[in-house]
């Protein structure tokens, strides 16, 4: 990432899926590298399973703006049913990037939603998540894509931050099953 | 009496003095006042239990009279006497 | 001590967090819980101190907010450091005690997450409960994100508990906007903070027999008036402390407060007044228009009372124009409830400049840079118009204004 500049990270989901943790979890492990961080849920009427919003700002200076994200340098899709809903590419800076949870190539995930500009990685959260989680909570995985795919901040920093705020309640072995779940998105991260 | 102005009543109208309504002679308010009959008078302290002003002096379980300071001139102990030696006559006649 | 010794905790923490870690080191004797969005996780996480020995704050759950500012009232009638924790529809309810609080003169201190007041049924922020309980005596801060939160609930509770102040605290921060994000706050650790605070020894309590007195008696037309004239002078003269105190905290914790905070205002010719978390976003399009050579400044609100009227005159005498944001509107008043202060206080000066009024945010609604921008163009224009100059009105409604 580019010195002392902003990024500003847009996160889609449905309710009930982790967009909000994701975007937290991201934060905090920038945080812990260093960075001034911000991040917050668009609150609408909260429903599982409906469309939702969060949001991340990373930077290496104190944050002041206060608004929601208009103009994302990084869009991350957590449900790939979104695509076909949702204004995923809305206000996406130029160079910005587009990273999906889908099986497709990023390819035919650029045609979906007609973008001409920036770049389009995909990875295959949710089979990862099933795979080395056993459950298909796409979050954790997404949040290892997106540093794989930019690198916003150091893996490490996830990787520590992962064992910080989940060894209470998931012991080593959650621990250790997030760690391969992060490990398998940073090299199943596909860019064009 | 003289009131106080607004830098010296105490912060917030707290009251610090613990039992000041004792200063407050509510006798002022009376228009009838009780008396009583001690030749009739068995002493059996009915008026004392009834009376909302404790304003009934009693002496070695003797009823001696009235505390006419915070006597309000009711007529409760009149009214409930079993003996009937109390008696409300006008205020105006005592003073 | 000097700054420079003191240990800054760097955390990542939501706003109701952030409040939650002030009261924590605070550590009351008495905290009336009644949960309502946006501040419900605010006691819930103060709820989980107590729950774990982190405190040792009689933790009193009640069952309305109305009963929560009741319960601590009579805590510290009784001589507790009380707190509780509220937001839009409960400081509503609970604003019959609001007002007998402070004129019962209880330093308390509450944590107020600003939220629309209902209706039609909305949970997000605007200003519209502080500003609705502007009138009740309470002193009313406001904080632009959570590091002020932290540290405006820390100040609060010396500029109630202050002998010559004696006045309920009201701490205001944005609902969900800071109150559910996460941010950069830095802790100063509890040894510090419990310094800062100090402990609280009441003059006056009910539970001290030695002494006995009566709270909240009958006042009626031979006292009420001199007991109001009181509360009346204890605010207008609060303000002397608040800013003794915000100087105290920046000597010791490195950030120094005042009533307000003004941000490239020296030679500025057009600013905007506002409150809360547009500030930070208005700070940014500060920056992006002077790099285009625009002479633009920002005042940020904090203290609303009392209200620091005369050196707002003297901030903003100088502007060509100035753009007055409010997050609530009074219905039927000239303008938000900052603007009819703005007009007073510049109408003790000669040369003034052309203000105009936006309501904005109400209910949550975003207000972004472009929109900042857009306010400060639009002073502008007024300026060189006159077109729109005094005006009130909406802004980013849909429909004409």
């Amino acid at each position: 990432m580019p010195n002392n500049k902003m990024i500003e990270i847009r996160w889609h989901g449905r309710g009930g899926q982790g967009a909000k943790t994701a975007s937290m979890l991201l934060a905090e492990a920038a945080m812990d590298a260093g960075k001034f961080i911000q991040a917050f849920p668009e609150y609408g009427p909260e429903r599982a399973g409906a469309p939702m919003k969060s949001y991340t700002r990373v930077s290496d200076e104190k944050i002041d703006v206060h608004c929601n994200v208009a103009n994302p340098d990084y869009v991350v899709v957590i449900d790939p049913t979104l695509l076909n809903s949702e204004p995923i590419t809305e206000g996406m800076k130029e160079d910005g990037i587009l990273l999906v949870n889908t099986s497709m190539t990023p390819d035919e995930v650029r045609k979906k939603v007609n973008l001409t500009g920036g770049k389009v990685y995909t990875v295959d959260a949710s089979k990862i998540a099933e795979e080395t989680l056993g459950r298909p909570m796409p979050n954790t995985p997404m949040v290892g894509a997106l540093i794989g795919a930019t690198h916003v901040i150091d893996d490490k920093a996830l990787r520590s931050k992962i064992s910080h705020k989940f060894l209470g309640k998931l012991g080593q072995k959650g621990v250790d099953m997030n760690f391969a779940a992060v490990e398998r998105a940073i090299t199943e991260v596909k860019g064009e | 009496m003289s009131l106080k102005s607004w830098n010296e009543v105490p912060l917030g109208g707290v009251i610090l003095e613990a039992g000041n309504a004792k200063e407050y002679k509510t006798g002022d308010w009376r228009s009838q006042r009780p008396v009583v009959d001690k030749e009739k008078c068995i002493n059996c302290l009915t008026c004392f239990i009834f009376c909302p002003d404790s304003a009934i002096k009693v002496e070695n379980g003797i009823m001696i009279g009235y505390d006419y300071d915070f006597c309000k001139g009711c007529g409760i102990c009149a009214n409930e006497c079993p003996k009937k030696c109390i008696t409300m006559k006008p205020e105006a006649d005592f003073r | 001590m000097s700054t420079a010794t003191i240990k800054k905790i760097k955390k990542a923490l939501t706003g109701n967090e952030a409040g939650a870690e002030a009261m924590r080191q605070i550590d009351p004797d008495v905290a009336a819980v009644f949960p309502i969005t946006p501040q419900t996780e605010l006691m819930h996480a103060f709820a989980a101190f107590v729950a774990d020995g982190k405190v040792g704050t009689e933790l009193v759950t009640v069952e309305s907010e109305h009963s929560a500012m009741s319960a601590t009232v009579g805590a510290a009638a009784a001589g507790a450091r009380a707190m509780t924790a509220t937001s839009a529809n409960g400081l509503a309810l609970m604003w019959e005690i609001v007002n007998i609080c402070s004129a019962m003169r209880l330093p308390v201190v509450m944590p107020v997450i600003n939220r629309a007041i209902s209706g039609p049924l909305n949970i997000h922020c605007d200003h519209s409960d502080m500003m609705g309980s502007r009138d009740t005596g309470w002193i009313q801060i406001f904080s632009e994100n959570s590091q002020e939160e932290y540290d405006n609930i820390i100040q609060a509770v010396r500029i109630a508990e202050n002998p010559n102040v004696l006045l309920p605290v009201m701490v205001g921060s944005d609902g969900f906007i800071i109150s559910h994000a996460l941010e950069t706050v830095e802790i100063y650790e509890d040894a510090e903070v419990k310094e800062f605070v100090g402990e609280y020894t009441p003059d006056r309590t009910l539970l001290n027999t030695g002494k006995p007195m009566t709270y909240g008696p009958l006042d009626l037309q031979d006292y009420y008036m001199e007991h109001k004239m009181a509360e009346h002078n204890a605010i207008h003269n609060a303000g002397k402390v608040i800013l003794e105190i915000g100087k105290e905290f920046g000597k010791k914790f490195g950030t120094e407060y005042g009533f307000f905070d003004t941000y490239k205002m020296e030679d500025a010719e057009y600013a905007i007044i506002c409150i809360g978390s547009t500030a930070g976003t208005t700070r940014v399009v500060v920056d992006k228009m002077r790099a285009e050579g625009k002479k633009v400044g920002l005042i940020k609100i904090r203290v609303f009372r009392p209200f620091p009227f005369k050196e707002l005159a003297e901030a903003v005498k100088n502007l060509k124009g100035l753009a007055v944001l409010d997050r609530a509107d009074t219905f039927g008043g000239r303008g938000g409830p900052l603007y009819i202060e703005m007009k007073s206080a510049l109408s003790d000066v000669k040369e003034k400049p052309v203000t105009r009024n936006f309501i904005y945010g109400l209910g949550g609604r975003d207000i972004n840079t472009t929109d900042i921008e857009t306010i400060y163009n639009q002073i502008e224009e007024t300026v060189k118009t006159g077109k729109g100059a005094e005006s009130f009105s909406y802004f980013g409604v849909r429909g004409d204004v």
